[in-house]
């Protein structure tokens, strides 16, 4: 029988364990078919959660089943180990075997089955990852990407009932990221396993994720689809995580029913900001996440614009940062600002020069 | 040159090498992997040939095989001669004598192996003596290879256990070594030279083997 086929089972996992006195893991998630993300600050425990579900770190408590089939529970002392689970591990430094050739790191997995199969089933996982004319050479003396395929492929040709993925492409340009991705979702379009990618960069989420999990110091802090957690940012740590690179303290200064909005003053600086109505009485202290993309930046007082909020601020620096611009901004508070170096040279920027920011009232989300 | 001599020393250096290759693979693997916490002590105790004189070490083999203890009238029971003074004797204290040096580069190998690899040999499916002999074994052989030769070498080199449990019994317990120092002691100045020379390019061909296989051919950042 083909558990991953015949199946098609979601993974779930409960998994508490206490790895020192500063750092417990207590997680519930679960994965249907398709890429879920994993997403979090490094430290967050993704890893953690992967290894116990791979069977190679044992939880203090919980439980682990891929549909029907019950990896470890606790509280029947099941803890199937961990070369009898049957699920892929893409570690992050790949773990391919140096010795072996790319054809035998593939087969490793096949042991036991009759030599053809093994053949067979080498030369289709290495036609999918397009690996095929490598087959001889040993991973030292192929490229990066080569060996992000031959791991992803070595792991998939045992055919598991899921795949755990540990930030295996953080080291690749977007390009061929986004090449083997494409490989891995035409790959999983006909075997439908549960894939969970753990990653810490936000790009990521919305290339690859059909669900996202969200880790924060061991906790689960939301999960949902990847438009619904990035739109929604409930908790501080979550938006600076999500995108938004500007988190700000403010106070609630007024409540204006009727417009829709609020009157926020930043902690520490006179500089009131006009935002979305939402929780807070007056006097009540919220944070304010805009991301650095939705910040217009001027080189003189805008007029005759609908954005509720302007300020005045001191330009302090402006880096490159791939195909974008990336200015700090002192008005009241440091803000972040992209735009795009076209824009960054026809405004003929300098550092220290007075810039004017914009800010529409709906850009500005309320973080609790 | 004493070609009796000569003949003895390899074959108790294969022998000791042998026996010491079989010991020393689990107990490096264990001293490795293991996160006992009174770890040290076995390591300590591994490692103490090094510094005790030979002749410590020999006394105590020779207490422990004597015909007064256990051991020694157990082997008198079964065999009908004493076990002091045999080429069995030379054998057991040279095990001891050279343990450190198949232990401890095999150790160090194991303990550099990057865990992840043998994580990744486990989620494919392999048990624990497959994830040894195909994953963790291959990638160690330097270091087994280096704890194999430098155990042969130092056995072939062995002078005060021999003196303390062997004698000089031409044929059984007569090394190479011991016979230089009878050749020196008897003014055969040439005979010695010959035989001292002979041990002298041998082991140095056996430490350039070594730190050869030291360099890993296939370590690519």
């Amino acid at each position: 029988m083909n558990p991953s086929t015949s199946l098609r089972a979601g993974l779930f996992a409960t998994v508490r364990a206490r790895r020192s006195d500063a750092f417990s893991l207590d997680v519930a998630l679960s994965a249907p078919a398709g890429v879920t993300i994993l997403f979090g600050a490094s430290g967050s425990g993704k890893s953690t959660v992967l290894r116990a579900i791979a069977g190679l770190l044992r939880p203090d408590a919980g439980s682990i089943a891929i549909g029907p089939r019950v990896l470890f529970d606790r509280s029947t002392n099941v803890d199937v180990a961990a070369r009898d689970r049957h699920i892929g591990y893409v570690f992050q430094h790949l773990a391919l075997f140096p010795h072996l050739t790319v054809e035998e790191n593939l087969a490793f997995g096949l042991h036991g089955q009759p030599p053809e199969t093994r053949r067979r089933k080498v030369r289709e996982i290495a036609a999918s990852f397009r690996i095929d004319h490598l087959l001889e050479r040993r991973p030292p003396a192929i490229s990066g990407g080569e060996r992000q395929r031959t791991a992803l492929a070595r792991s998939l040709v045992t055919d598991p009932a899921a795949l755990l993925l540990d930030e295996p492409l953080s080291a690749l340009d977007h390009v061929t990221q986004s090449r083997i991705i494409d490989d891995l979702r035409r790959w999983n379009a006909a075997h439908e396993i549960p894939i969970l990618y753990v990653t810490h960069s936000h790009r990521e989420v919305f290339a690859l994720g059909d669900y996202v999990v969200v880790l924060d110091n061991g906790r689960v802090v939301v999960a949902g689809t990847p438009h619904d957690v990035l739109e929604m940012p409930e908790q501080a740590a979550l938006a600076q995580l999500a995108g938004f690179e500007n988190v700000l303290q403010a106070g609630v200064v007024e409540r204006k029913a009727d417009a829709g909005t609020m009157t926020c003053r930043l902690a520490g600086a006179p500089v009131d900001l006009e935002v979305p109505l939402g929780r807070g009485e007056p006097g009540a202290t919220i944070q304010i996440a805009i991301r650095a993309g939705d910040i217009l930046l001027a080189i003189e007082p805008p007029r005759g614009i609908s954005a509720r909020n302007i300020l005045r601020g001191r330009l302090a620096s402006l880096t490159r940062d791939g195909a974008a611009m990336v200015a700090a901004v002192d008005a009241g508070a440091r803000f972040v600002v992209h735009l795009t170096p076209s824009a960054a040279d026809g405004l003929g920027l300098t550092i220290g020069q007075d810039v004017w920011l914009v800010i529409k009232t709906y850009s500005c989300r309320i973080a609790a | 040159m004493d070609w009796t001599a000569v003949w003895l020393s390899i074959r108790l250096a294969i022998i000791v090498a042998s026996v010491l290759l079989v010991i020393a693979l689990p107990l490096a693997y264990w001293i490795a992997f293991s996160r006992w916490r009174w770890k040290f002590l076995i390591e300590a105790l591994v490692a103490l040939p090094i510094v005790l004189p030979p002749t410590v070490l020999g006394f105590y083999v020779l207490l422990a095989i004597g015909s007064r203890s256990p051991i020694g009238r157990v082997w008198e029971q079964w065999t009908g001669h004493g076990l002091a003074f045999t080429f069995e004797a030379l054998v057991i204290a040279s095990i001891f004598y050279s343990l450190p040096f198949a232990v401890q580069p095999i150790s160090a190998v194991f303990s550099q192996l990057d865990p992840s690899l043998t994580d990744a040999a486990a989620t494919l499916g392999a048990g624990r003596w497959r994830t040894f002999t195909r994953v963790v074994l291959p990638l160690s052989i330097e270091g087994v290879v280096a704890g194999g030769a430098l155990s042969f070498a130092h056995t072939i080199g062995e002078f005060g256990v021999v003196l303390m449990v062997g004698g000089n019994l031409p044929g059984v317990t007569r090394t190479i070594s011991i016979s230089v120092y009878d050749q020196a002691q008897s003014l055969q100045y040439d005979a010695a030279h010959a035989t001292a020379l002979a041990l002298l390019v041998f082991s140095f061909g056996i430490l350039a083997l070594v730190y050869a296989l030291m360099r890993r051919p296939w370590a690519v950042a």
